[in-house]
């Protein structure tokens, strides 16, 4: 199991090239299910040039660990890993990575969507954006 | 006793501060630091509470030397 918060980016893809059996035994797991959230050049109506995003540094790890070992328990997971950005991003530029890895494919698809979903219900991040009437506040998650 | 008070994102801007030190009674819970850091206003109902990095619920009782964090709803992924 694995957080990491990034302040650069990231390209997700390639991070699960270097170990895409999650650090598991050969012939351990079955199934390996990865998400991609990348952010997009409009929310709410607007087009949107730039974000920052912030964190609480200590809960947001720690709520993030939290999440996973729940989630592991939850759905049988055998390993998982999540990569998140903070600080400045641009659109294009990859968010977060949700990878997990299962002895077979229902408990990898549940379980990587249930640790998504706590990540943006409950891990203290915030997005600032930048339009063209100005910097705000992103108030609420879009539906998943 | 004493406590630190953290903020964050628009709650931050609407309150004016990201960290400051409260004095409040031993028998303190959440809420109380609320109303001691905003002149005893109300506490929203979406206003996200945390203690030493854990979730808390209006009524959780707070210790000298705790961290008190308040922020909105968060928004990542």
């Amino acid at each position: 199991m694995t957080v990491e918060l990034r302040t650069e980016a990231f390209e997700p893809w390639r991070e699960l090239a270097d170990a895409p059996d999650g650090g598991l035994e050969a012939g351990a797991y079955g199934a390996t299910c990865a998400f991609a959230g990348t952010m997009r050049d409009f929310n709410e109506g607007d087009a949107v040039s730039r974000m920052v995003l912030e964190y609480y540094p200590g809960m947001t790890e720690r709520q993030l660990e939290a999440i996973i070992d729940a989630e592991r328990t939850a759905h049988d997971l055998l390993a998982a890993r999540v990569i998140h950005r903070v600080g400045p991003i641009e659109p294009g530029e990859p968010i977060v990575l949700v990878a997990v890895w299962s002895a077979h494919r229902r408990e990898a698809f549940e379980g990587g969507r249930a640790i998504m979903e706590a990540l943006k219900s409950r891990a203290p991040f915030w997005k600032h954006e930048q339009t063209k009437s100005g910097g705000r506040w992103v108030e609420h998650n879009t539906k998943g | 006793m004493q406590v630190t008070v953290k903020t964050f994102a628009h709650l931050r801007d609407r309150l004016g501060f990201a960290e400051q030190a409260a004095e409040v009674p031993d028998d303190a819970r959440v809420l109380d630091v609320w109303q001691t850091v905003t002149d005893g206003s109300e506490m929203p109902r979406n206003v996200l509470a945390a203690v030493n990095l854990d979730y808390a619920a209006a009524d959780t009782r707070v210790h000298d030397g705790d961290e008190v964090a308040f922020f909105p709803p968060v928004t990542g992924g």
